[in-house]
């Protein structure tokens, strides 16, 4: 049951007064920024790829509490993933995972997806570099 | 945990002396006033009891007030009733680009039926330049709309030097009262208006319960049709209750204006004092001294709105934002936008209104509460890195 006196779900509250891996990543392996001050949400996600596993996400958010949330959710989802694995996660699985969003609020949830895509892909871009510069 | 309220201007709580003043038009005094029986005859009794007390809040003659269903009927009323009345004389209005959607909106309408809208710009204060209003006016204008008091940032416009330009060039002028009516003087002659607008719940009476008055002359087709209530001007049978609360309301704001106005005037001071000196990279929003005595609007840089809003809210202290997370659009504030500030800063505003039941104490909390809750979101937000 929604509580009808909170605008977000009990989890979503949770992961917004304790965000997990909140902050900056030394050399990440991929980044991926999205969003911008007209819309009211940044976020920048940082992930470390070893073996194809993602091994850690950081992310900082310029946002509402939705925002703040999806990020944080987004990152605990990611870690220990596989590329192809991450790669399947979807907005809808974010939101279902917090325990709902708003229906305002579900252009959140697509923000993380897409933070995350953005990351996974400038690591591959890096690694297919690199490949390149080894052959 | 004991909560500390400073919404004011989205609502304020019903004061229990009006509710002891309604409670009795609920059951005992219920009657329709358009019933000849003692029933009616006691309430429409009533009726006229508040229309004379709201009548005398702003220098009005009692047949000069409507009864509405509050601020936005009271708008619309006013914006729709001139442009209808009127469309042989022309098809021309003037507003301002940092009215309530209550003025905004039925102006977007009427251009949509053909009518022609000036939104005048604002200074970088929120302030409308009277001169902007006298070159605006054609021959073919016949409505001049600008608000009393800012609901978001808290300007208090040049009514009566617009109120003079209107009346020069024999055009009506509206002004949307809103914030002002109950909390700053208000007087229609003073102020040179023809139609005003209020609402009682922001004034300690009930929420569905408004006015406008309407200066004698003035020429406006009703919105609503209906039974011959309000000498034809607005049907449906009359909100006793609330009509009786909004009296009651006007009958405390009218006996303590001045001291409470200059109590929350200091309470705000020290609110704002207290945030420049605490919160570095942070602004005031609206006009430093032509303000509303209870508003308090800073834009806080590199974080947002709505975080603040939520944490400020889980640590008891209920304040809104002009960020727009909510709406669909997205866009923040359309009051901010147009004193000039980034989407940045205007999605970064947090606005404090003060009202009856608080006291310095309170103030003291939000000063000690809300740095470190910036701290934390600054900790997490992408921007302030780059500062």
């Amino acid at each position: 049951m929604p509580d009808p006196t909170s605008l977000y779900s009990e989890k979503v509250m949770e992961h917004f007064s304790n965000p997990r891996n909140v902050g900056d990543m030394e050399n990440p392996d991929g980044t991926g920024h999205v969003g911008n001050p007209v819309c009211g949400d940044i976020m920048e996600l940082y992930i470390k790829v070893d073996n194809n596993t993602i091994t850690d996400a950081k992310f900082k958010t310029f946002g509402c509490g939705a925002a703040i949330a999806t990020s944080s959710m987004v990152t605990e989802m990611v870690i220990g993933k596989t590329i192809e694995e991450a790669l399947e996660i979807s907005n809808r699985a974010v939101a279902e995972a917090l325990g709902g969003l708003p229906p305002v609020k579900m252009h959140c949830s697509v923000l993380a997806e897409e933070a995350l895509k953005l990351a996974i892909d400038d690591y591959l871009a890096k690694r297919d570099k690199e490949d390149g510069e080894n052959e | 945990m004991t909560r500390i309220y400073l919404d004011y201007a989205a609502t304020t709580p019903t004061d229990p002396e009006v509710v002891k003043a309604m409670l009795p038009y609920f059951n005992e005094t219920f009657g329709n006033p358009s019933s000849i029986y003692s029933y009616g005859q006691e309430t429409k009794g009533a009726i006229a009891e508040a229309r004379s007390k709201v009548a005398g809040l702003i220098n009005a003659r009692d047949e000069e007030i409507v009864f509405t269903s509050g601020g936005s009927e009271a708008d619309n009323s006013a914006i729709k009733g001139v442009a209808f009345a009127n469309k042989s004389k022309g098809d021309h209005i003037i507003t301002s680009s940092i009215e309530h959607h209550a003025v905004i909106e039925p102006c977007k309408f009427l251009e949509r039926q053909g009518y022609k809208v000036t939104y005048l710009p604002v200074d970088e204060y929120g302030l409308v330049d009277p001169d902007s209003v006298r070159k605006a006016i054609t021959d073919n204008t016949i409505l001049i709309s600008i608000m009393h008091g800012n609901n978001e940032i808290g300007t208090i416009e040049p009514i009566a030097e617009i109120g003079k330009i209107a009346r020069d060039a024999g055009v009506y002028f509206h002004t949307d009262a809103v914030q002002t009516v109950g909390h700053i003087p208000t007087d229609v002659n003073e102020l040179g208006v023809d139609l005003l607008s209020m609402s009682a719940h922001k004034l300690y009476g009930p929420k569905g319960v408004g006015a406008l008055y309407i200066r004698k002359g003035t020429k406006l087709f009703p919105l609503i049709h209906g039974g011959d209530q309000e000498k034809g001007r607005r049907a449906s049978t009359e909100n006793v209750p609330g009509i009786v609360g909004l009296g009651k309301a006007v009958e405390l704001a009218q006996q303590g204006m001045t001291e409470e106005a200059e109590r929350l005037s200091f309470l705000r001071d020290k609110l704002i004092t207290g945030l420049q000196e605490r919160i570095d990279h942070s602004r005031l929003n609206g006009h430093p001294v032509n303000r509303l005595p209870n508003n308090v609007n800073v834009s806080i840089e590199y974080i947002e709105g709505e975080s603040m809003v939520l944490n400020l809210d889980l640590e008891g202290i209920c304040c809104s934002t002009g960020s727009a997370c909510t709406s669909s659009s997205l866009e923040p504030s359309h009051v901010l936008l147009a004193i000039h500030l980034s989407h940045e800063l205007a999605h970064g505003s947090l606005r404090f209104t003060l009202g009856k039941w608080n006291t310095e104490e309170d103030i003291e909390t939000v000063l000690n509460t809300l740095p470190g809750i910036i701290n934390r979101l600054r900790a997490m937000s992408p921007l302030a890195k780059k500062s």
